[in-house]
């Protein structure tokens, strides 16, 4: 804040000082030989100095300690007498050796495919059909929609399996009404695919409500005019639709296709406190391979190294759009 | 004119069902939690807690440690959040008005941060607190959620922050201001929308924040509600009406602050996360 007199400091390089006019303080007694160039130069890398602290220590530390962990044999025996037995890429060996690790790799990227397709596409229908309602139906709908998107995931996730009961679980019932009659006392996470589905309803429910409401958002902001001038040329709805609003929300799409494969790609709480990625580790995902690997069975290495690839496999999903955005930074700083 | 009726008409169906649909698990959840025992386990469900009871909410709110953990979650939500509202009002400040080397690469780095796989990290991040003897703690778990919601605010702030004209600040500097007093006087009052949007994702996410509370704190004094609500429905069985009061406790405070701060939340996040 106001402590920046590292005064010896010759570093300051004139050409990245801040272009604003220097105006000089006329109420304060400041030391006229200290060149408020410098302190200029000096004062964001200052303010910048705490964020860049904590990322170093509590992000950068972690990924490091973590490639570190990756290379050891580290299981309860070294854990707790704290000893430190390297066993050089055995780790991955025996990780990318086994059909496990694979068929979890497979089974993620399903997944958050499955996911990211609903999500996506429910959340534009509903985004759009946000923009055609009257105020009434549309306050109403958004007030739906608050509120599934504020349930805590913890929360929400009880509040699914409770749904879900195979005893007095409302889903249950409706669907027995309905005539799936075998459904009556159906038990949903006896199998890889039921519980997969209530995970899948559960996230779709809980992301929707975000990509709708930004939509929205986004349709209002459309300047009016170009539907006008759509109409003029003879456009029709769906031509003013992929003419206008498509190209005009695709970034915006872009963007929150991104967001979601990660959000999903790293859902730990729903599928966890769900099921503990059971029946039969059948609905493991990466992030939940990992802990029970590296925590359940005490494979604190192992666990470790399936981390570290779990991190280049989000970073291969993710390097398109991530480059894209990268690129468009560098262009606009 | 009997298209345009139909076309009228089937927004409107289409809403209805859709708030049926989001709203019914949220509604079911309360519902549960208000009526008796002998209404929740029924052959038909009971779609309405006409015999209204608190009882569930007295045994959740008498169960063991209840008090504690919400005291635990409460404090380091709290902390957390103001923590790491501070250090990102510098850094957003900086990065927002100032012109220096390494900037580009920074706003890059806090994206990319942002976008930290945590989940992943919790071995890594249990072995360095063990190391440093400071396991069943709250102290590492508010340095890490401060962390968790770092990037996020920092970007977001920044877009708040530089969405406040220039000339506001200069004049101030005119007028004999330090830049420290115009940051104070004249930034920060403008910035008090954007500070409660993006107080409301670090409160989100803090709240909410299960698998590293799961790894890190196993004494149960030193745990947060997630861990307890995920782990009340194995302690009490089948008991649904006090799990459901459970979570019901520990949704509404996240339900209300979302009512209100919503619309600010979400065009602050658009603005200055999500750039498109």
């Amino acid at each position: 804040m106001s402590v920046q007199t590292e005064g010896t400091d010759t570093a300051g390089e004139p050409a990245v000082r801040k272009s604003g006019p220097p105006a000089p303080p006329r109420g304060e007694a400041r030391t006229a030989k200290t060149p408020a160039g410098r302190r200029a130069a000096a004062a964001p890398y200052l303010l910048l100095l705490p964020a860049l602290a904590a990322t170093v220590v509590l992000l950068g530390w972690p990924l490091v300690k973590n490639g570190i962990l990756s290379f050891q044999n580290l299981n309860p025996r070294q854990l707790i007498q704290h000893l430190t037995e390297w066993n050089g890429v055995d780790n991955y060996k025996e990780i990318l050796s086994g059909s496990d690790f694979w068929s979890v790799v497979g089974r993620s990227v399903v997944f958050t495919a499955v996911n990211v397709v609903l999500i996506m596409i429910g959340g534009t229908l509903i985004g759009l059909l946000l923009a055609r309602l009257g105020k009434k139906m549309r306050l109403l709908l958004m007030v739906g929609l608050v509120l599934a998107w504020a349930m805590p995931v913890i929360a929400a996730t009880t509040v699914y399996q409770w749904l879900f009961a195979q005893r007095f679980g409302v889903v249950n019932w409706v669907l027995d009404k309905l005539g799936w009659h075998s459904m009556a006392d159906y038990n949903w996470f006896s199998s890889q695919f039921s519980t997969f589905f209530v995970v899948i309803v559960l996230i779709v429910w809980q992301s929707v409500p975000f990509v709708a409401i930004n939509l929205y958002a986004a349709t209002t902001t459309i300047p009016k005019e170009l539907y006008e001038a759509a109409a003029l040329d003879g456009a029709g709805a769906w031509k003013s639709f992929t003419s206008v609003t498509l190209p005009f929300l695709r970034p915006f799409l872009y963007a929150t296709t991104f967001l979601e494969v990660i959000w999903v790609f790293k859902s730990f709480a729903q599928i966890f406190a769900l099921n503990e990625g059971g029946p039969d580790h059948l609905t493991e995902t990466l992030p939940i391979y990992a802990y029970v690997e590296g925590v359940g069975n005490q494979h604190f290495g192992v666990g470790a190294a399936i981390s570290f690839l779990t991190i280049l496999v989000l970073l291969a999903i993710t390097s398109y759009y991530l480059r894209m955005v990268l690129k468009q930074e560098e262009d606009e700083l | 004119m009997k298209r345009s009726v139909f076309g009228r008409l089937w927004p409107n169906a289409t809403a209805v069902v859709l708030f049926v649909g989001f709203v019914f698990p949220v509604y079911w959840m309360f519902a549960t939690a208000f009526k008796p025992t002998g209404d929740i386990i029924t052959e038909d469900p009971v779609w309405f807690p006409y015999h209204a009871t608190v009882s569930h909410f007295d045994k959740a709110v008498h169960a063991d440690h209840f008090w504690t953990l919400v005291a635990n979650s409460v404090i380091v939500t709290v902390s957390s959040v103001l923590i790491s509202l501070v250090i990102a009002l510098f850094a957003s400040f900086a990065l927002a008005r100032m012109r220096f080397k390494g900037r580009r690469g920074l706003i890059v780095t806090f994206m990319l941060a942002q976008m930290a796989p945590w989940e992943v990290m919790i071995i890594a991040i249990y072995m360095l607190v063990r190391d440093n003897d400071m396991l069943d703690s709250l102290v590492p778990l508010t340095a890490f959620y401060a962390m968790m919601v770092l990037p996020l605010t920092i970007l977001t702030l920044r877009g708040y922050v530089s969405a406040v004209p220039k000339e506001l600040e200069e004049s101030a500097m005119v007028d004999g201001c330090t830049r420290l007093q115009a940051f104070i006087k004249v930034i920060f009052p403008l910035l008090a929308p954007g500070l409660m949007a993006t107080s409301l994702f670090g409160f989100i996410t803090a709240w909410n924040e299960f698998p590293l509370v799961l790894i890190l704190n196993k004494d149960i004094e030193k745990q947060t509600l997630p861990l307890w609500i995920s782990q009340f429905q194995t302690a009490f069985g089948d008991d649904w009406g006090a799990t459901m009061a459970a979570s019901s406790l520990f949704a509404l405070p996240i339900l209300i602050l979302f009512i209100f701060l919503q619309r600010k939340a979400v065009s602050g996040l658009t603005d200055g996360a999500v750039k498109g």
